[in-house]
């Protein structure tokens, strides 16, 4: 009986298998296909692919045209070879080299950290671009979330599917609080974005989960001009996860997303990032670049938007969440922990742009290096004229692991009313050997010392992190370090 | 079988030989004392036995349970049931007690090939090990050290001794800078922890720490060697006499 029963499972599968064979990328292979460069032949080309609405093409176009007047900018403290846009795909970019087959032809190194962080086998595969015979689990999880998404009047889906499902939305708030004119890869994104997600919860909608194994399931090849839009009408409330901590397969260099999120009345954003992109092997070769706007805009009163980020991967990390507190009484919060080891970059931070009244900010932002890597910390405070009583509070704090490496702070203040207060504290420490010896005293190896100081040490901001996410940062971290200290 | 067995024990640091040929053997269910005059080398002894890596060993041998001590790295040392509880407890931010000596523990019953103790057991053990030193369990969930008093800290190595169960423990000063009170305390949880099969050497400046933890044996350690040992009666006399008749006895 039970054999029969398989046997039935057995041949669901196989069908469900040819079947999207036959509809799937079967026929995407001679179709989605761009040749290298960028021209604005390409920018028409992939807004005639994904079939978008002429005001799509538009400000496509516009971003474009706009791009190619501006400058890559040069004042961030990371070095890199000069990236030659016109050698890139931008749209559905043939793989160079097959995908392995199986887990066999994986990389053994990335397959401990997998299981160092327990990571499902056909997960597993599926982050490193495996064809999975058919994930009956995820599809059912991910229906029934959707259900209850949709029962709450929450609209969660691609943003290529929201162009065309809700062009309004898509119309009114996409560049509304990153312009295309704001920086070079936000313009170049903009030109050629790929795909991304789009977040609409209704007025005085508490979103009923964290919007995030829904999405790691689906979060293969959203490519890397990613863009994220998330609107939270008045009173609503949604926590919303980016990234994993597994590191995933990716054969694309640069990686320029945008994400913009709008906060009206009273509703409140929780975004949170783990990222963990290939950084680079230990002599700093490969590795992604990831040149990433992010930026939320408390709109309405008593709004707040909270970033927390663990950055451990890429070997390049150059972004800066950020808050723009227009509505009174409004709160922007950032909480990072950045870890760089080898030869990896990173120069990450925040803008907290107090423009209403008795707004708040808050930031904490845990730098650690290690290797040879270079870590800067750069953060605006901007008080405007009529942000009267608005206040901020920064830390920042770097540690250091070695002497080969590099933590720098970067803090900028302009205060245009008096009535703000602003508070800065920056502390900048070594592991001790000390504290390592006294673990080692009692049964603990360095390593695991190292990771216990390390985790202590981002606390405060691993806190901020749903739950189980938290968990899994803690293990990305530990497993960072390894062979950085001994 | 000796528990552990020092032998003509030789350490420097950075070139200074501080200890220059130590013998002492300690066997289980004992409790030995050391005194001596500040720089004679007590707390090198305690750091060379825990394996500090600053120090280094030129001749001799230590003897644990019949394994060469010496060539054990610091947590090897640990596990195998040497403990030290530190003169200058350091702090730990952002790391709770609690987690800490899970970690620990769990580490340690790794190396004793047992299983690791479930998230109630350890519970359950920690708030027992808690009262037996007196301490308050909300300190459990604080980070190791931070903001503890002086006597706090004490405390807390004793607590962790407690917690860990190791079957050689050095207290390295852990009376100086403790009043009456806590220091009745760390001798409680050594007198409830002392077993037959486990021993404790007792490093110490003053005499009125063994009036609450009654030692078998006392040294009196002076320049880097052993220069007297007796009965609990000689840190009596000590503590009236100093130390120099000691150390003419010893010349002479």
């Amino acid at each position: 009986m039970s054999q029969d029963v398989k046997d039935d499972d057995q041949l669901l599968l196989e069908n469900l298998a040819k079947s999207e064979y036959k509809y799937g990328f079967f026929s995407d292979i001679e179709q989605e296909f761009a040749p290298k460069g960028l021209s604005e032949e390409i920018v028409r080309f992939i807004s005639m692919k994904k079939k978008e609405p002429e005001f799509m093409l538009k400000w496509r176009l516009k971003a474009y045209h706009h791009w190619l007047t501006m400058k890559e900018p040069k004042w961030q403290k990371v070095n890199f070879p000069k990236i030659d846009y016109q050698d890139a795909y931008y749209y559905a970019a043939p793989v160079d080299k097959p995908g392995p087959k199986n887990l066999n032809e994986v990389d053994p190194d990335i397959l401990s950290i997998y299981e160092k962080l327990g990571i499902p086998l056909n997960e597993q595969k599926k982050l490193q671009g495996i064809a999975v015979d058919a994930v009956l689990d995820s599809v059912s999880v991910a229906t029934t979330f959707k259900d209850k998404l949709n029962e709450a009047g929450i609209i969660f889906c691609p943003i290529s599917e929201a162009v065309h499902s809700h062009p309004e939305l898509v119309e009114k708030y996409l560049g509304s609080v990153v312009p295309h004119t704001d920086n070079y890869f936000a313009a170049l994104n903009s030109a050629v974005f790929s795909d991304g997600s789009f977040v609409y919860i209704p007025k005085g909608v508490r979103c009923p989960m964290e919007l995030s194994t829904y999405f790691r399931i689906n979060a293969s090849n959203t490519g890397q001009f990613e863009r994220t839009l998330i609107i939270a009408e008045e009173g609503s409330y949604v926590s919303y996860l980016e990234g994993c901590t597994a590191p995933m397969r990716d054969e694309n260099q640069l990686h320029a997303a945008v994400v913009e999120l709008i906060a009206h009345k009273n509703a409140e954003i929780k975004y949170s990032t783990v990222q963990n992109w290939y950084p680079g092997d230990k002599e700093g070769k490969g590795g992604i670049y990831n040149f990433v706007t992010k930026r939320g805009i408390c709109e309405g009163a008593n709004s707040k938007i909270s970033w927390t980020q663990v950055e451990t991967g890429s070997s390049i990390t150059w972004k800066y969440p950020s808050c723009i507190l227009k509505g009174d009484n409004s709160i922007g919060e950032f909480y990072s922990v950045a870890m760089t080891n080898n030869y990896q970059q990173a120069d990450t931070g925040t803008k907290m742009i107090h423009i209403g009244k008795n707004t708040k900010s808050r930031i904490v932002s845990k730098g650690i290096s290690a290797g040879f890597s270079e870590n800067s910390y750069r953060g605006l405070v901007k008080i405007t004229k009529n942000a009267s009583k608005a206040r901020n509070f920064s830390q920042c704090d770097s540690l250091l692991l070695g002497d080969k490496c590099g933590a720098h702070t970067f803090p900028y203040l302009e205060i245009q009313n008096q009535s703000a207060t602003v508070e800065h504290e920056a502390t900048t420490s070594k592991i001790s050997e000390d504290i390592i010896f006294y673990l080692n005293q009692r049964g603990i190896s360095t390593e695991d010392a190292v990771a216990l100081i390390v985790n202590g040490y981002a606390k405060e901001v691993l806190n901020q992190l749903p739950m189980e996410f938290a968990v899994e940062a803690q293990k990305l971290l530990a497993i960072s370090l390894e062979g950085s200290v001994g | 079988m000796a528990l552990i067995e020092i032998k003509n024990l030789k350490a420097n640091i950075y070139g200074n030989e501080i200890l220059h040929g130590l013998n002492l053997t300690i066997n289980p269910g004992e409790i030995h004392a050391i005194m001596g005059p500040n720089g004679s080398g007590k707390s090198t002894l305690a750091s060379v036995l825990a394996g500090k890596e600053e120090f280094e060993v030129t001749e001799g041998t230590v003897t644990f349970e019949g394994h060469d001590l010496l060539d054990m790295s610091p947590e090897d040392r640990a596990r195998a049931g040497v403990f030290l509880a530190f003169q200058y407890p350091v702090e730990i931010p952002g790391v709770s007690n609690a987690n800490f000596l899970k970690t620990a523990i769990n580490e340690i019953r790794k190396y004793r090939k047992q299983d690791p103790l479930d998230a109630m057991d350890f519970l359950q053990m920690m708030k027992e090990r808690a009262k037996l030193v007196e301490i308050d369990s909300t300190f459990l969930s604080r980070s190791v050290n931070v903001g503890f008093s002086g006597g706090e800290k004490k405390k807390n190595e004793i607590f962790q001794m407690a917690m860990l169960e190791p079957k050689f423990a050095v207290l390295d000063e852990t009376d100086s800078g403790l009043d009456i009170d806590a220091m009745k305390v760390v001798a409680n949880g050594v007198n409830k922890l002392k077993t037959d099969d486990n021993a404790f050497l007792i490093i110490t400046h003053y005499q009125r720490l063994l009036d609450y933890i009654i030692p078998d044996y006392v040294h009196v350690l002076s320049e880097g060697r052993i220069i007297k040992s007796g009965g609990k009666e000689l840190a009596y006399e000590l503590e009236e006499r100093g130390y120099d008749w000691v150390k003419a006895e010893a010349i002479a």
